[in-house]
């Protein structure tokens, strides 16, 4: 199964089989990191800039233990205001950095579509670490490839994603890349944050938390931001966390065996009882360890190499 | 001026629901009637075989931002692509920097149109000071400079206590309000219409109650002051539903709609691609289908391009980053036949209204017909003549068009102003 693509910006335009082979990519990664010297060779010489429009701590630095992990040198900027308010364009931004002999960019930005948009203008691989509420691929592939370890496979599971979908990229990713993948997907949380719009992806959508877990096998939870007042889509956290925070009373409407996934970082108390999230039913740091494997993967395949080559090296 | 003798076209004239085969004569910058032998002996002749000959059209919404940002646009090449459209009379809109407030700004856009203009220009003042919804501007003296309505231009005054006053102070010198209907705390920072497609963009969404609350609202003050108000770029079903309601009733307002909102939906924002970010956004295709029909049973009274210059580079950035509109001029004409007249929802005649005398009967502009002594602005066009708009080929200083690389049917041949051909075709002749 090859892997065609110069760039990973969407979890929408890849084929089921795109995304297994990123799987299968990620399985020998995932050795990889359990021998004693976890690191490969694999873009020994590249240089990869982690572009950063959007502070994000976790995602920069899994980006860059992932490049660094395949031997490559990395640089991360952390563009602390947007290049337009700095009156350069993002186009100039891009194109001096791959002038400074950048191999791969790693972009995050708040603007849906700019991933894909400097993919256009470059040669070199664009990897999106998150366009404004569009998509974050790599942590979708991430959240699925858990769930594959957990059930094998996502055929025909049944998962609930909790929260704030109207602004998520995450919740974007996951649809797409769980619908793919043959799972039942709904959407749950208050009418202003999951709009019915949703419906028309193949998801279900729901305002009634106890019906929206009945049998689920996984509930994803995203975070909370909570926003000034009068532009606020619910009336306070207070509220948010009694009517959809996920309790001990609450997990039980779940499916009995079921798990709980978080992109972090948590709100503990608002979206989830801290004790559920350090559960065992709770898989979210070993989200945080298969997003190592998947981000070597994307870097991987998107810089032409292929997963045969990663198992016999 | 010697005269001019266009013979054997399809002369189309929808106001007087003239469609025959025949000759059109001008003496004088005017439409005549066959002239004396001796006049016709030295005349010009253009012929006009194969081609439908109409009058000059006619756009109420154009934005040729002079004074201040001729880096977009200017009079002269904005004017070039209307004549380049087939259009002959363009209203400009006033958001301009400065702003066109105050007599003296209208003067100074009179004088560069006197200088470079090729087709007429007929300005448009603000409502408010500097277009802050704040204070009124000095609508009389604007009046007396010339201005033909006054408008916001792209933005819509919040206040309705301010709207109010602005309408009924303008009524007293019987001078239309044209408004952009949007009300600014249902639209946010959306940047594409609110629906399927931003939900899965991700995109900030503009929702349709934006603009239907605003078009209620004008209604509402119409009702109450008996103005005239005139509603830009409808593109929401429902605020199509509240005219109609409003014109059943015998209420003063009118409204236009532009080609691109006629055309297309919010389904092309799926490309990320800044020349489909206007405002109001490209919506569904339920609304794009009550647009039409509201051309049809005269709802909507006409269309007019919203004419919007920005450079490519202004455009070459993220989505959420790119500003509003687009270039309509040069397409107009194809769009409204394709989507009206070839689509077998209005005859020539009817489709060729909404960019003729109804247009021009909205802001009362003796335009937009071939009646005998009426202004010679005519505009002669193949029907079935193909071709592709090409970036860097727009007349207009921008090139910020949907319609690149698509083929359009329908080719302005000859642009006609007071009896002197502006456009051949292929070139602006200038005086
Ligand atoms: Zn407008
Ligand atoms: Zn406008």
């Amino acid at each position: 199964m090859p892997w065609n693509r110069k760039d990973l910006i969407t979890i929408e335009e890849l084929s089921v089989d795109e995304i297994n082979t990123l799987f299968e990519t990620a399985d020998a990664f995932k050795k990889v990191l359990g021998r004693k010297t976890a690191k490969t060779p694999a873009l020994r010489g590249k240089h990869v800039v982690n572009l950063f429009f959007e502070p994000s701590t976790r995602t920069r630095v899994a980006f860059e233990m992932a490049a660094k992990r395949l031997s490559a040198d990395v640089t991360s900027l952390d563009m602390k205001t947007s290049s337009a308010t700095k009156g350069e364009t993002l186009r100039d931004t891009v194109e001096n950095i791959r002038a400074l002999a950048a191999d791969i960019i790693i972009i995050r930005h708040s603007a849906p579509g700019s991933a894909g948009y400097i993919a256009k203008i470059l040669d070199i691989p664009v990897l999106n670490a998150g366009d404004g509420a569009h998509e974050h691929p790599t942590q979708a592939l991430l959240d699925c490839f858990t769930l594959r370890e957990k059930f094998g496979s996502l055929e025909g599971r049944k998962i609930a994603i909790l929260g704030d979908i109207l602004y998520s990229r995450v919740a974007r990713s996951n649809i797409w890349a769980m619908k793919k993948l043959g799972a039942e997907v709904t959407l749950v949380g208050p009418s202003t944050l999951v709009p019915h719009e949703f419906e028309q992806f193949g998801v279900h959508v729901s305002h009634n938390l106890k019906s929206a877990l009945a049998d689920k096998d996984a509930v994803m939870l995203l975070r909370i931001q909570h926003e000034r007042q009068n532009a606020s889509a619910f009336p306070s956290l207070n509220e948010y966390t009694s009517m959809f925070g996920l309790n001990k009373e609450r997990l039980a409407w779940l499916k009995k065996d079921a798990i709980i996934m978080h992109p972090g970082p948590i709100n503990r108390g608002v979206e989830i009882d801290s004790e559920l999230a350090d559960s065992e039913q709770s898989v979210i740091l070993e989200q945080v360890t298969n997003g190592l494997a998947v981000r070597m993967a994307g870097l991987y395949l998107c810089n032409g190499g292929s997963a045969e080559a990663v198992v016999t090296k | 001026m010697p005269a001019t003798w266009i013979k054997n076209g399809r002369i189309i004239d929808p106001k007087n629901n003239r469609d025959e085969t025949g000759d059109l004569f001008i003496v004088d910058g005017k439409i005549s009637a066959r002239p004396a032998q001796d006049i016709l002996d030295t005349a010009e002749v253009i012929d006009a075989s194969g081609l439908v000959v109409c009058p000059g059209l006619v756009d109420l919404h154009v934005h040729f931002r002079v004074p201040g940002q001729s880096h977009k646009e200017t009079i002269r090449s904005g004017t070039s692509a209307a004549a380049a459209g087939g259009f002959t009379s363009v209203v400009c809109m006033p958001n301009t920097s400065p702003a066109v407030d105050s007599a003296g700004t209208v003067q100074l856009i009179k004088d560069v149109v006197h200088r470079e203009a090729v087709v007429n220009v007929f300005p448009t003042g603000t409502i408010t000071v500097g277009r802050e919804g704040e204070a009124l501007a000095p609508t009389g003296s604007l009046a007396s400079s010339g201005i033909v309505a006054i408008t916001d231009g792209g933005k819509c005054v919040q206040n309705a206590g301010l709207m109010r006053r602005a309408v009924q102070y303008a009524h007293m010198f019987d001078i239309p309000v044209i408004d952009h209907c949007q009300d600014y705390s249902l639209s946010g920072d959306g940047v594409m219409n609110e629906g399927l497609v931003s939900a899965k963009l991700g995109l900030r969404g503009l929702p349709k109650a934006a603009e239907d609350m605003i078009v209620s609202r004008d209604v509402i003050l119409s009702t109450h002051t008996g103005a005239h108000i005139h509603l830009q770029h409808v593109s929401s079903k429902t605020a199509v539903e509240i005219i109609r309601r409003a014109k059943a009733r015998g209420i003063n307002v009118t409204a236009e709609v532009t080609p691109h909102h006629i055309s297309l939906t919010d389904a092309e924002v799926e490309s990320f691609n800044t020349n489909f970010k206007m405002n109001p956004p490209l919506r569904s295709e339920e609304d794009r289908i009550a647009l039409l029909q509201a051309l049809e049973d005269g709802t909507i009274d006409c269309i007019a391009t919203g004419h919007a210059p920005h450079t490519d580079y202004e455009k070459d950035v993220e989505f959420d980053y790119a500003p509003f509109g687009v270039i309509g001029l040069e397409t107009a004409l194809s769009l409204t036949l394709a989507q009206l007249y070839r689509s077998e929802r209005l005859s020539l005649i009817g489709a060729l209204s909404l960019l003729t005398h109804r247009p021009a009967e909205i802001l009362k502009l003796k335009k937009g017909t071939l009646s005998e002594g009426a202004d010679a602005d005519v505009t002669l066009f193949d029907l079935d003549e193909t071709w592709v708009p090409q970036d860097k080929k727009f007349f207009s200083k921008s090139s910020n068009s949907p319609w690149i690389g698509q083929e359009l049917t329908g080719k302005v041949k000859t642009t006609i102003v007071a009896g002197r051909v502006v456009f051949d075709g292929t070139r602006i002749l200038a005086d």
